[in-house]
């Protein structure tokens, strides 16, 4: 974030301070975890990074130890095998999968703020796979995949509450599309159905399903392996990880060019070029291959190696209650009235929306946003009306026409994106880091991103992801 | 919110507008390459900074203009210039 505001930077702090209390919570939760059956997938290579657990902290405090640093805090080499732009969920996935599939260490990841300080920290960490298209379908359910055994493959507790998905439909074109994703999920074994308003009630007693709602509920397409995830841990975790492998991490670090040669634009940029480093506020840093994962600011660093992308930066708001029992046992999200709600561990209702009607890269709420949202919301459930909204903020998304990413080689050699994410970058990160440090290490185009290439928009051959990716349509 | 300077109504609330997008020229349909109007689809400059860009009245004067705005700051910059229209009817 280029302009911390002293509110964002107080909540900050509070949540570093959290990081290191919270880890109390390991001692109810990792069993339960662990005893989940989740399947191990992530054939790591070399060891995982130690437990980081209360027991650890309470043993390191009677030895009168220090709690060490999360990851190493290294100076900035002149060289590396692989920059990655951006220390989002992304850019670490891909660190840290260079670093256990691939056996590439010599890594930097490069961030002009703090590990997680976009989309990473923004987002409203629901994690789902029931989507529209099989090329969606298929990628999004090898990351609900690597989510499900993530605690235990970086051995941090990302809290992962399987807890259901509602999709609600408010009309029958609605109920038709819900229809299509879920025979589309079926036939790719993805436990998707769709119910009718009075199961939706059963699921969620909160909701207002009777007929006289001004956009009443005709349906819902439920999704039991949906859920939410602590997004914070997921980003600590794969910087952990990728850390005790060798990778470094450098905050603070802007890149403000990448260097090219031999291409057909000026500075030897564009088509045809190769990349051979970057400029940082810290000095050059030279290295064959640079990715781009840098979502809402992905177009201010590809035109820096002279490659257009189809994409445009809209904030997305978001917002969270003040902290009450648990009611809400589901995440619930209504396309028509553009919102999705889930209440946190902590009795938090946490609220989304659809993007901001105009591009521009601002990160501040308005009102209205809270206005809009309240109204829905209480059209949804209308026991919430007395309930006070804690906070609001806004994340940076990285739009294509077509609502899918934009994903691998450029036609600047060595320059990759990983970028395109718009609105549901945060339940990709996993599946996103593994695909392209396979694409990075094999120098081949993997198939479950065959279909998000660039080129596509030159052949025409986009995936439209709109009706089950974005909630304002 | 943001006040979006119509040349015919004068400042409204963004929410009675719809915003196009960047002001992109048209290429003709009948000269332009595939790559050409691919690029006139799909490619826009994004930048962090001053930007042409197009706005529709829809709740006021229902009149298509240009205008320019700083997407990092969300200033407008005077004046708007009207009579420019881009795409649909104006």
């Amino acid at each position: 974030m280029a302009n911390l505001s002293i509110g964002e930077g107080f909540i900050f702090t509070l949540l570093r301070l959290r990081n290191y209390v919270e880890p109390m919570g390991l001692l109810n939760d990792v069993a339960s975890r662990g005893a989940s059956g989740a399947k191990k997938i992530v054939g790591s290579r070399g060891s995982k990074p130690p437990r980081y657990s209360a027991a650890g902290l309470i043993a390191k405090g009677l030895r009168g130890e220090s709690w060490p640093r999360v990851w190493r805090d290294v100076p900035l080499r002149s060289a590396y095998d692989v920059i990655i732009v951006g220390g989002g969920v992304h850019g670490l996935a891909t660190a840290y999968y260079l670093a256990t599939n691939h056996g590439i260490t010599n890594v930097a990841v490069l961030d002009k703020a703090y590990l997680g300080s976009g989309g990473s920290g923004r987002n409203t960490a629901i994690v789902r796979s029931n989507y529209l298209t099989p090329e969606g379908v298929a990628f999004y359910d090898r990351s609900l995949a690597l989510y499900n055994s993530m605690t235990d493959d970086l051995n941090i507790n990302v809290m992962f509450s399987e807890r259901g998905h509602l999709t609600l439909a408010h009309s029958d074109s609605a109920l038709r599309t819900m229809h299509w994703r879920a025979e589309v999920n079926k036939l790719q074994n993805i436990d998707s159905s769709v119910i009718d308003p009075q199961q939706v009630k059963e699921i969620v007693p909160s909701l207002n399903v009777s007929s006289d709602a001004h956009h009443p509920i005709a349906g819902a397409l439920y999704h039991p392996p949906g859920g939410i995830i602590r997004h914070d841990a997921v980003v600590w975790g794969y910087a952990r990880g990728a850390d005790h492998h060798g990778v470094e991490m450098h905050q603070k670090t802007e890149v403000l060019d990448i260097v090219c040669t031999g291409g057909e634009g000026p500075d030897g940029k564009g088509r045809g070029g190769k990349v051979t480093g970057v400029r940082t506020n810290r000095g050059d840093v030279s290295a064959p291959i640079v990715v781009n994962c840098t979502a809402g600011w992905a177009t201010l660093i590809s035109d820096m190696a002279g490659v257009r992308l189809p994409i445009t930066t809209q904030p997305l708001q978001a917002a969270v209650t003040e902290p009450v029992k648990v009611f809400l046992p589901a995440v619930v999200v209504s396309g028509s009235l553009h919102v999705y709600v889930s209440q946190t561990d902590r009795g938090e209702l946490v609220f989304g929306a659809a993007v901001d009607p105009f591009t521009n890269y601002n990160v501040r709420g308005s009102l209205d946003f809270t206005e809009g949202l309240a109204g829905h919301i209480l059209e949804l459930m209308p026991g919430v009306s007395k309930m006070r909204l804690l906070r609001q903020w806004a994340g940076l998304c990285d739009m294509t026409p077509d609502y899918s990413p934009v994903m691998g080689f450029t036609p600047v050699d060595g320059f990759l994106c990983d970028v395109g994410w718009g609105t549901y970058g945060f339940k990709a990160g996993p599946v996103a880091g593994e695909q392209m440090a396979e694409c990075i290490a094999t120098q081949r185009t993997p198939k479950l991103i065959e279909a998000f290439k660039l080129g596509r928009f030159e052949a025409g051959r986009l995936v439209g992801e709109k009706g089950a990716a974005a909630v304002g349509h | 919110m943001l006040l979006v300077p119509c040349p015919y109504c004068g400042p409204r609330n963004s929410s009675d507008l719809r915003h196009v997008g960047e002001a992109i020229s048209r290429p003709d349909p009948n000269a332009a390459s595939p790559e050409q109007w691919r690029s006139y689809l799909y490619l826009r400059d994004n930048v962090a900074d001053w930007n042409v860009e197009t706005w529709y009245c829809t709740r006021g004067c229902r009149k298509y203009f240009k205008v320019e705005r700083n997407t990092a700051t969300n200033e407008f910059r005077d004046p708007p210039m009207p009579g420019n229209k881009i795409g649909g009817k104006a």
